[in-house]
Protein backbone atom coordinates (compact mmCIF):
# COMPACT_ATOMS: atom_id res chain seq x y z
CA UNK A 1 0.00 0.00 0.00
CA UNK A 2 1.41 3.08 -0.72
CA UNK A 3 2.44 5.30 2.34
CA UNK A 4 0.37 8.05 3.21
CA UNK A 5 1.77 11.83 3.29
CA UNK A 6 2.27 12.42 6.92
CA UNK A 7 1.28 16.43 5.86
CA UNK A 8 -1.63 14.97 4.57
CA UNK A 9 -2.65 12.11 7.46
CA UNK A 10 -2.56 15.48 9.61
CA UNK A 11 -4.62 17.57 7.03
CA UNK A 12 -7.05 14.83 6.69
CA UNK A 13 -7.33 14.61 10.52
CA UNK A 14 -7.86 18.62 11.41
CA UNK A 15 -10.51 17.93 8.54
CA UNK A 16 -12.02 15.26 10.65
CA UNK A 17 -12.67 17.21 13.32
CA UNK A 18 -13.56 20.23 11.70
CA UNK A 19 -16.83 22.06 12.17
CA UNK A 20 -17.94 23.17 8.65
CA UNK A 21 -19.42 26.86 8.59
CA UNK A 22 -21.63 27.61 5.65
CA UNK A 23 -23.23 31.20 4.59
CA UNK A 24 -26.73 30.72 4.11
CA UNK A 25 -27.13 34.38 3.27
CA UNK A 26 -24.79 37.65 4.31
CA UNK A 27 -24.43 37.44 7.86
CA UNK A 28 -26.06 33.94 8.79
CA UNK A 29 -23.90 31.30 9.33
CA UNK A 30 -25.28 27.71 10.17
CA UNK A 31 -22.33 25.70 12.07
CA UNK A 32 -22.54 21.89 11.38
CA UNK A 33 -20.25 19.05 12.27
CA UNK A 34 -18.59 16.83 10.29
CA UNK A 35 -21.48 14.40 10.33
CA UNK A 36 -23.30 17.27 8.54
CA UNK A 37 -26.29 16.73 11.33
CA UNK A 38 -27.74 20.01 13.02
CA UNK A 39 -27.29 19.44 17.04
CA UNK A 40 -30.91 19.19 17.62
CA UNK A 41 -31.52 16.70 14.69
CA UNK A 42 -31.83 13.39 15.53
CA UNK A 43 -29.52 10.68 13.83
CA UNK A 44 -30.89 9.23 11.04
CA UNK A 45 -29.82 5.52 9.18
CA UNK A 46 -28.42 7.56 6.10
CA UNK A 47 -24.78 7.10 8.12
CA UNK A 48 -23.67 3.97 9.64
CA UNK A 49 -20.46 4.78 11.36
CA UNK A 50 -17.79 1.96 11.11
CA UNK A 51 -14.00 1.23 11.76
CA UNK A 52 -11.05 -0.21 9.84
CA UNK A 53 -8.27 -1.85 11.75
CA UNK A 54 -5.52 -2.35 9.27
CA UNK A 55 -3.19 -5.01 12.22
CA UNK A 56 -0.30 -4.73 10.19
CA UNK A 57 0.04 -1.28 11.19
CA UNK A 58 -0.67 -2.06 14.83
CA UNK A 59 2.43 -3.26 17.09
CA UNK A 60 2.16 -5.57 19.64
CA UNK A 61 2.52 -4.08 22.55
CA UNK A 62 1.25 -0.92 21.91
CA UNK A 63 -1.95 -0.19 24.01
CA UNK A 64 -2.87 3.85 23.13
CA UNK A 65 -5.93 3.04 21.70
CA UNK A 66 -6.71 1.42 25.37
CA UNK A 67 -5.44 3.70 27.25
CA UNK A 68 -7.23 6.58 25.42
CA UNK A 69 -10.41 4.94 25.82
CA UNK A 70 -10.12 4.91 29.59
CA UNK A 71 -8.72 8.17 29.53
CA UNK A 72 -11.85 9.73 27.62
CA UNK A 73 -14.71 7.49 29.08
CA UNK A 74 -13.37 7.43 33.09
CA UNK A 75 -12.38 3.78 33.31
CA UNK A 76 -10.22 2.74 35.89
CA UNK A 77 -7.70 0.90 33.44
CA UNK A 78 -7.65 -2.15 35.23
CA UNK A 79 -7.85 -5.75 33.86
CA UNK A 80 -9.12 -8.12 36.81
CA UNK A 81 -12.53 -10.24 35.76
CA UNK A 82 -14.34 -7.53 37.55
CA UNK A 83 -13.12 -4.38 35.81
CA UNK A 84 -14.69 -2.90 33.18
CA UNK A 85 -12.80 -2.91 29.62
CA UNK A 86 -13.91 -1.59 26.20
CA UNK A 87 -10.92 -2.21 24.14
CA UNK A 88 -8.97 -5.08 24.76
CA UNK A 89 -5.70 -5.99 22.99
CA UNK A 90 -5.65 -9.63 21.57
CA UNK A 91 -2.63 -11.25 20.19
CA UNK A 92 -3.15 -13.81 17.57
CA UNK A 93 -0.21 -16.10 16.41
CA UNK A 94 -0.37 -18.83 13.19
CA UNK A 95 1.61 -21.63 15.16
CA UNK A 96 3.21 -23.08 11.66
CA UNK A 97 4.29 -19.82 9.93
CA UNK A 98 4.40 -18.58 13.15
CA UNK A 99 2.97 -14.91 11.85
CA UNK A 100 1.57 -12.86 14.75
CA UNK A 101 -0.60 -10.12 14.73
CA UNK A 102 -1.94 -7.78 16.91
CA UNK A 103 -4.94 -5.98 17.56
CA UNK A 104 -7.49 -4.24 19.48
CA UNK A 105 -11.10 -5.97 19.89
CA UNK A 106 -14.05 -3.80 21.19
CA UNK A 107 -18.01 -4.08 20.88
CA UNK A 108 -18.53 -4.43 17.07
CA UNK A 109 -21.27 -2.46 16.33
CA UNK A 110 -23.25 -5.14 14.30
CA UNK A 111 -25.81 -4.57 12.40
CA UNK A 112 -27.61 -7.15 13.43
CA UNK A 113 -26.74 -7.07 17.23
CA UNK A 114 -27.60 -10.57 19.79
CA UNK A 115 -27.08 -8.07 22.40
CA UNK A 116 -30.41 -6.35 21.68
CA UNK A 117 -31.67 -9.33 20.38
CA UNK A 118 -31.98 -11.04 23.82
CA UNK A 119 -31.99 -7.90 25.97
CA UNK A 120 -35.52 -8.13 28.15
CA UNK A 121 -35.54 -4.73 28.71
CA UNK A 122 -34.88 -3.08 26.05
CA UNK A 123 -31.80 -0.67 27.31
CA UNK A 124 -29.65 -2.45 24.53
CA UNK A 125 -30.28 -0.75 21.84
CA UNK A 126 -28.63 0.25 18.21
CA UNK A 127 -29.10 4.09 17.46
CA UNK A 128 -30.44 4.99 13.99
CA UNK A 129 -26.72 5.50 12.94
CA UNK A 130 -25.43 2.17 13.75
CA UNK A 131 -23.79 2.73 17.19
CA UNK A 132 -24.77 0.30 19.46
CA UNK A 133 -25.92 1.26 23.26
CA UNK A 134 -27.02 0.51 26.65
CA UNK A 135 -29.24 2.80 27.86
CA UNK A 136 -28.37 2.83 31.32
CA UNK A 137 -31.30 4.50 32.67
CA UNK A 138 -33.08 0.89 31.75
CA UNK A 139 -30.74 -1.40 31.97
CA UNK A 140 -31.44 -3.81 34.84
CA UNK A 141 -27.40 -5.51 34.97
CA UNK A 142 -28.53 -9.11 34.23
CA UNK A 143 -25.89 -9.43 32.02
CA UNK A 144 -27.94 -11.56 29.38
CA UNK A 145 -26.21 -9.21 26.45
CA UNK A 146 -22.80 -10.67 27.64
CA UNK A 147 -23.27 -14.05 27.53
CA UNK A 148 -25.18 -13.17 24.06
CA UNK A 149 -22.26 -11.42 22.71
CA UNK A 150 -19.94 -13.49 20.62
CA UNK A 151 -16.75 -10.35 20.80
CA UNK A 152 -17.07 -10.64 24.37
CA UNK A 153 -17.17 -6.66 24.27
CA UNK A 154 -19.36 -5.87 27.62
CA UNK A 155 -18.77 -5.53 31.14
CA UNK A 156 -20.90 -5.18 34.06
CA UNK A 157 -19.72 -2.28 36.39
CA UNK A 158 -19.50 -4.43 39.96
CA UNK A 159 -18.23 -1.39 42.03
CA UNK A 160 -19.35 1.68 43.04
CA UNK A 161 -17.96 4.57 40.19
CA UNK A 162 -17.28 8.41 40.98
CA UNK A 163 -15.59 11.30 39.26
CA UNK A 164 -17.21 10.58 35.84
CA UNK A 165 -16.63 12.29 32.84
CA UNK A 166 -19.82 14.89 32.52
CA UNK A 167 -20.34 13.07 29.66
CA UNK A 168 -20.09 9.10 30.36
CA UNK A 169 -22.47 8.28 33.11
CA UNK A 170 -20.89 4.96 34.48
CA UNK A 171 -22.76 3.74 37.61
CA UNK A 172 -22.68 0.36 39.55
CA UNK A 173 -25.07 -2.41 38.79
CA UNK A 174 -25.14 -1.55 34.81
CA UNK A 175 -23.50 -3.33 31.79
CA UNK A 176 -21.35 -1.00 29.27
CA UNK A 177 -19.52 -1.07 25.96
CA UNK A 178 -17.47 0.66 23.43
CA UNK A 179 -19.91 3.39 22.30
CA UNK A 180 -17.76 4.33 19.82
CA UNK A 181 -17.14 7.60 21.71
CA UNK A 182 -20.85 8.50 21.06
CA UNK A 183 -20.22 12.06 22.53
CA UNK A 184 -17.40 12.95 20.41
CA UNK A 185 -18.68 12.05 17.44
CA UNK A 186 -22.39 13.57 18.29
CA UNK A 187 -19.63 16.71 18.32
CA UNK A 188 -18.22 15.62 14.74
CA UNK A 189 -15.05 14.15 15.87
CA UNK A 190 -13.59 10.75 15.64
CA UNK A 191 -13.70 7.83 18.49
CA UNK A 192 -10.71 8.69 21.11
CA UNK A 193 -8.89 5.36 20.30
CA UNK A 194 -8.62 6.38 16.98
CA UNK A 195 -7.63 10.21 17.58
CA UNK A 196 -4.75 8.32 19.95
CA UNK A 197 -3.44 5.59 17.02
CA UNK A 198 -3.57 8.83 14.39
CA UNK A 199 -1.87 10.87 17.05
CA UNK A 200 0.93 8.25 18.03
CA UNK A 201 1.28 7.88 14.10
CA UNK A 202 0.40 4.38 13.93
CA UNK A 203 -2.53 5.36 11.37
CA UNK A 204 -4.08 1.97 12.03
CA UNK A 205 -7.90 2.87 12.40
CA UNK A 206 -9.93 4.57 10.14
CA UNK A 207 -13.48 5.59 11.53
CA UNK A 208 -15.88 7.11 9.25
CA UNK A 209 -19.44 6.59 7.38
CA UNK A 210 -19.63 3.06 5.61
CA UNK A 211 -22.61 4.37 3.65
CA UNK A 212 -20.83 7.06 2.18
CA UNK A 213 -18.96 5.90 -0.81
CA UNK A 214 -16.26 8.81 -0.62
CA UNK A 215 -15.41 8.42 2.88
CA UNK A 216 -12.19 7.01 3.55
CA UNK A 217 -13.13 4.24 5.17
CA UNK A 218 -15.68 3.04 2.54
CA UNK A 219 -12.61 3.64 -0.18
CA UNK A 220 -10.70 1.64 1.39
CA UNK A 221 -13.16 -1.23 2.06
CA UNK A 222 -13.41 -1.67 -1.63
CA UNK A 223 -10.20 -1.25 -2.72
CA UNK A 224 -8.52 -3.95 -0.28
CA UNK A 225 -9.78 -7.12 1.33
CA UNK A 226 -11.18 -7.16 4.74
CA UNK A 227 -12.01 -9.70 7.56
CA UNK A 228 -15.55 -9.47 9.55
CA UNK A 229 -14.71 -11.29 12.82
CA UNK A 230 -16.67 -14.34 13.06
CA UNK A 231 -18.02 -13.65 9.95
CA UNK A 232 -20.17 -17.18 9.76
CA UNK A 233 -22.45 -15.42 12.57
CA UNK A 234 -23.67 -13.18 9.95
CA UNK A 235 -24.08 -10.09 12.38
CA UNK A 236 -22.70 -7.76 9.73
CA UNK A 237 -20.48 -5.96 12.35
CA UNK A 238 -19.38 -2.05 11.88
CA UNK A 239 -15.52 -2.71 13.02
CA UNK A 240 -13.73 -4.23 10.18
CA UNK A 241 -10.04 -5.70 10.07
CA UNK A 242 -7.04 -5.91 7.86
CA UNK A 243 -4.32 -8.15 7.70
CA UNK A 244 -5.59 -11.21 9.71
CA UNK B 1 -81.07 34.18 42.88
CA UNK B 2 -80.29 36.84 45.72
CA UNK B 3 -79.57 33.72 48.36
CA UNK B 4 -76.96 32.89 45.20
CA UNK B 5 -75.17 35.90 45.38
CA UNK B 6 -75.25 36.13 48.91
CA UNK B 7 -74.02 32.80 49.54
CA UNK B 8 -71.57 33.39 46.69
CA UNK B 9 -70.46 36.35 48.72
CA UNK B 10 -69.93 34.70 51.72
CA UNK B 11 -67.84 31.98 50.00
CA UNK B 12 -65.50 34.33 48.89
CA UNK B 13 -65.13 36.44 52.33
CA UNK B 14 -64.63 32.86 53.80
CA UNK B 15 -61.77 32.01 50.70
CA UNK B 16 -59.56 35.78 51.95
CA UNK B 17 -60.43 34.72 55.35
CA UNK B 18 -58.47 31.74 55.03
CA UNK B 19 -55.92 32.90 52.69
CA UNK B 20 -55.16 36.02 55.00
CA UNK B 21 -54.79 33.65 57.79
CA UNK B 22 -52.62 31.24 56.17
CA UNK B 23 -50.43 34.81 55.22
CA UNK B 24 -50.52 35.47 58.42
CA UNK B 25 -49.18 31.68 59.36
CA UNK B 26 -46.59 32.13 57.08
CA UNK B 27 -44.81 35.29 58.35
CA UNK B 28 -45.24 33.85 61.51
CA UNK B 29 -43.87 30.52 61.17
CA UNK B 30 -41.27 32.14 58.73
CA UNK B 31 -38.36 31.56 61.35
CA UNK B 32 -39.14 28.17 62.43
CA UNK B 33 -40.20 26.38 59.13
CA UNK B 34 -36.77 25.42 57.73
CA UNK B 35 -36.44 26.26 53.97
CA UNK B 36 -33.75 24.71 51.29
CA UNK B 37 -30.65 26.69 51.33
CA UNK B 38 -30.01 27.15 47.57
CA UNK B 39 -26.57 28.32 46.45
CA UNK B 40 -26.55 31.45 43.76
CA UNK B 41 -26.93 29.72 40.24
CA UNK B 42 -23.91 31.05 37.35
CA UNK B 43 -26.41 31.98 35.13
CA UNK B 44 -28.55 35.02 35.21
CA UNK B 45 -31.76 33.19 34.56
CA UNK B 46 -32.82 29.48 34.64
CA UNK B 47 -34.05 28.13 30.91
CA UNK B 48 -37.21 28.20 32.01
CA UNK B 49 -39.35 29.85 34.64
CA UNK B 50 -38.54 28.87 38.17
CA UNK B 51 -41.76 28.01 38.91
CA UNK B 52 -42.60 25.93 36.11
CA UNK B 53 -38.77 24.07 36.34
CA UNK B 54 -39.52 23.56 40.47
CA UNK B 55 -42.74 21.56 39.29
CA UNK B 56 -41.72 19.90 36.05
CA UNK B 57 -37.84 19.44 36.24
CA UNK B 58 -37.92 16.07 36.68
CA UNK B 59 -40.26 15.19 33.24
CA UNK B 60 -37.63 17.77 31.54
CA UNK B 61 -35.12 15.94 32.27
CA UNK B 62 -36.94 12.77 31.46
CA UNK B 63 -37.30 14.03 27.69
CA UNK B 64 -34.19 15.15 27.24
CA UNK B 65 -32.44 12.45 28.14
CA UNK B 66 -34.39 9.97 25.84
CA UNK B 67 -33.43 12.37 23.18
CA UNK B 68 -29.89 12.28 24.13
CA UNK B 69 -29.61 8.71 24.25
CA UNK B 70 -31.79 7.59 21.41
CA UNK B 71 -31.22 10.26 18.70
CA UNK B 72 -27.91 11.73 19.90
CA UNK B 73 -29.79 15.37 20.45
CA UNK B 74 -27.07 17.12 22.61
CA UNK B 75 -28.37 20.82 22.77
CA UNK B 76 -28.00 22.70 26.28
CA UNK B 77 -31.18 23.57 26.77
CA UNK B 78 -32.36 20.77 29.45
CA UNK B 79 -29.36 18.94 29.50
CA UNK B 80 -28.62 17.24 32.79
CA UNK B 81 -25.15 18.76 32.19
CA UNK B 82 -26.31 22.31 31.75
CA UNK B 83 -28.10 22.38 35.07
CA UNK B 84 -25.02 20.63 36.78
CA UNK B 85 -22.64 23.75 34.97
CA UNK B 86 -24.96 26.58 36.20
CA UNK B 87 -26.15 25.29 39.58
CA UNK B 88 -22.79 23.78 40.80
CA UNK B 89 -22.06 25.16 44.66
CA UNK B 90 -19.40 28.22 44.42
CA UNK B 91 -17.63 26.75 46.55
CA UNK B 92 -18.23 23.20 46.83
CA UNK B 93 -18.34 22.88 42.93
CA UNK B 94 -20.88 20.70 43.19
CA UNK B 95 -24.81 19.94 42.69
CA UNK B 96 -24.87 17.40 45.61
CA UNK B 97 -22.65 16.29 48.79
CA UNK B 98 -23.37 19.49 51.22
CA UNK B 99 -26.83 20.14 52.76
CA UNK B 100 -25.86 23.85 50.78
CA UNK B 101 -25.88 22.19 47.49
CA UNK B 102 -28.28 23.00 44.54
CA UNK B 103 -30.16 19.74 43.87
CA UNK B 104 -29.62 17.88 47.53
CA UNK B 105 -30.77 20.66 49.53
CA UNK B 106 -34.00 20.36 47.96
CA UNK B 107 -34.26 16.84 47.87
CA UNK B 108 -33.72 17.15 51.23
CA UNK B 109 -36.02 19.31 52.08
CA UNK B 110 -38.93 17.61 49.98
CA UNK B 111 -37.44 13.99 51.03
CA UNK B 112 -37.23 12.85 47.53
CA UNK B 113 -34.45 9.93 47.02
CA UNK B 114 -32.03 11.40 44.20
CA UNK B 115 -30.51 8.57 41.80
CA UNK B 116 -28.93 11.05 39.17
CA UNK B 117 -25.73 11.33 40.58
CA UNK B 118 -24.58 7.90 41.12
CA UNK B 119 -24.35 7.78 37.55
CA UNK B 120 -24.11 11.31 36.12
CA UNK B 121 -20.69 13.67 36.92
CA UNK B 122 -22.13 16.28 39.96
CA UNK B 123 -19.62 18.36 39.27
CA UNK B 124 -18.90 20.81 35.96
CA UNK B 125 -16.03 19.01 33.62
CA UNK B 126 -13.80 22.56 34.88
CA UNK B 127 -13.99 21.81 38.11
CA UNK B 128 -12.94 18.00 38.63
CA UNK B 129 -9.73 17.89 40.57
CA UNK B 130 -7.13 16.93 37.63
CA UNK B 131 -9.35 17.10 34.87
CA UNK B 132 -8.08 17.77 31.14
CA UNK B 133 -9.17 20.63 29.52
CA UNK B 134 -12.07 19.19 26.89
S1 LIG C 1 -27.55 -6.35 31.28
FE1 LIG C 1 -28.80 -4.53 30.77
S2 LIG C 1 -28.42 -4.20 28.55
FE2 LIG C 1 -27.70 -6.27 29.03
S3 LIG C 1 -29.45 -7.62 28.55
FE3 LIG C 1 -29.62 -7.12 30.77
S4 LIG C 1 -30.93 -5.28 30.85
FE4 LIG C 1 -30.25 -5.51 28.71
Amino acid sequence: MKPVDPTRRQFLAAAGGAVSILTLAPGVLLLAPAHGRAPDQPVTGKVRWGLLIDTTKCAAGCADCVAACNRENGLSGGTRPTDPQWIRKVELKDRRPGRQASLPMMCQHCAQPPCVDVCPTGASFKRADGIVLVDKHICIGCRYCMMACPYKARSLVHEPVTGQSPDVPRGKGTVESCTFCVQRVDRGETPACVEACAAARHGAMVFGDLNDPASEIARRLAAYPSTRVRADLALDPGVRYQGI
Amino acid sequence: MAGRAVFAGLIFATALGAGWALAQERTAAAGRVPKPALAQAKGDKCVDPTDFMRRNHMQVLLHHRDRTMHEGIRTPQHSLKGCVECHAGPQSGTVVGGSDDFCQSCHAYAAVSIDCFECHAARPRQARAGARKP
